[in-house]
């Protein structure tokens, strides 16, 4: 039977950690290859980058961290932020990283989700979500509504019909963020996340909220989750991985124990 | 002692690299049939659709390089897609594939709509037959599976490794000098690390329990 997984994000500006609040407010943590390594091998099932870095030569300094990362974590590597083209998606797959995120650029121009499965085979697209809860309306009948430019500009773009589009365009997963949840520590957004997760058949991925054992739980069962992403919970070292994992495990959910 | 892996543009090749030079095997990446048909230890991997890697293998003669190492005795490991173009035909883009191993490669066609495809993620490799390169795999261990077409072998004694996923699959296959697994090895952490490892000191030599 398939594990559940739980994946780590680290938000990496100019070639350092950070974690932002409510996408404001970003503050540096450290340095990403290290703490890579230590979730790696504290039993972490996938690793994702995600690049906010504002300056032009963004594209080098996160390649550089995607190859030092893949030299010595032997996990999946998923990495997004600023994904254009498939020419960024083929670099950062050259330098080590498996799955290529797409998010603004993709609702943007949607075919490039298709462009990248082409270039990359369709199990390594995920894409990138970033929602907020509306007053449903005849644009937004799931009550929904698509974001980009990292929380900022609203889109008029219904979630579960964007999910399906997406999914039909050729991503191989879903990230689901809560915009609403993200930086809370008071919870994923179960509802959102269930409804997405029984839209469409590829596995999703619950983001945003997490601050607690107990939200992983309940993600995982009643937001039919495929995996847990979390960030703070384990960057401050209030919770660790494994000690994440071993609630899970003793509470039935499939975790993979062994590492 | 050259250790090659196979590169048809089929998928992370460096990431298989990586991981071998993890566990200090030094393998070169080549698209060159006749390095392929010289090394001393062939990596096969891949990941991507059935129809295009043929296509890719044939044009450089990787095909015939891949069968004259195989009658001869070089110790091969096929990984994911490298596992499913070894067997006789894909329903992935309906193609014939290299034939290597006697079988098919089918789709999974999951009753359950909870059960998402492609089957991504972790999951229980149960050793079923010994083999050198799987032995140290313990009741638990888990893999790194992406793959939505799974190997249907016409002989049940080339299965190593089962997995479940709603029924169950063949997840590792042995014949001979040939060993291959659906999951992949260099995705999977120490145990798969490990696998590499134990790889890198096989000899090719296996026969089938007696069966």
């Amino acid at each position: 039977m398939l594990s559940k997984r739980l994946i780590a994000c680290l938000d990496v500006r100019d070639g350092k950690l950070a974690k932002s609040v409510k996408f404001v407010d970003t503050k540096d943590i450290g340095d990403p290859v290290a703490k890579a390594r230590e979730y790696y091998e504290d039993g972490l099932d996938e690793l994702v980058f995600y690049d906010i870095t504002a300056s032009s030569d963004r594209r080098r300094i996160m390649l550089d961290v995607v190859e030092a990362v893949a030299a010595q974590v032997f996990i999946p590597l998923s990495v997004g932020g600023g994904v254009r083209s498939v020419a960024d998606a083929t670099d950062l797959r050259l330098a080590g990283a498996e799955k290529i995120n797409v998010n603004t650029a993709a609702v943007e121009r949607p075919a490039l989700i298709a462009e990248c499965a082409d270039a990359i085979g369709n199990q390594n697209v995920v894409l990138s979500m970033d929602i907020r809860r509306v007053e449903r309306c005849a644009a937004l009948p799931s009550g929904y509504e698509i974001v980009i430019h990292g929380g900022r500009t609203p889109m008029n773009i219904d979630a579960l019909a964007w999910a399906l589009e997406g999914e039909h365009l050729g991503a191989g997963e879903l990230v689901v963020n809560s915009i609403d949840a993200d930086g809370t520590r008071e919870g994923y957004e179960i509802e959102l996340t269930r409804m997405l997760a029984d839209a469409v058949r590829i596995p999703v991925i619950a983001s945003g909220g997490a601050g607690t054992p107990a939200h992983l739980e309940e993600v995982l069962t009643d937001g039919h989750a495929d995996a847990a992403l979390i960030a703070s919970m384990v960057h401050y070292g209030e919770y660790t991985v494994s000690g994440i994992k071993r609630y899970l495990h003793a509470r039935g959910i499939k975790m993979r124990m062994s590492w | 002692m050259t250790t090659v892996i196979i590169d048809y543009d089929a998928g992370n090749l460096r990431s298989v690299q990586r991981a071998c030079a993890e566990v200090g095997l030094e393998a070169v990446i080549s698209a060159d049939a006749a390095a392929v048909a010289r090394a001393e230890r062939v990596i096969f991997p891949g990941v991507g659709a059935a129809g295009s890697a043929m296509r890719s293998l044939k044009v450089r003669g990787l095909d015939r390089a891949l069968e004259s190492i195989y009658r001869a005795g070089t110790p091969l490991l096929g990984i994911c897609l490298g596992l499913q173009i070894s067997f006789d035909h894909s329903e992935e883009n309906d193609t014939t594939t290299l034939g290597l191993l006697p079988g098919r490669v089918v789709r999974f066609r999951l009753d359950d709509p909870a059960l998402k495809i492609p089957h991504m993620g972790w999951n229980e490799v149960r050793v079923v037959r010994a083999h050198p390169v799987l032995a140290g795999i313990r009741p638990g261990d888990e893999f790194y599976f992406v793959h939505a077409y799974y190997p249907v072998p016409a002989d049940s004694r080339l299965v190593l490794a089962e997995t479940e996923y709603e029924g169950t699959f063949a997840c590792a296959l042995g014949h001979r000098n040939y060993v291959a697994t659906q999951f992949h090895p260099e995705k999977s952490g120490r145990v798969g690390l490990d696998l590499l490892a134990r790889f890198a000191a096989w000899d090719g030599s296996w026969e089938h329990a007696t069966c």
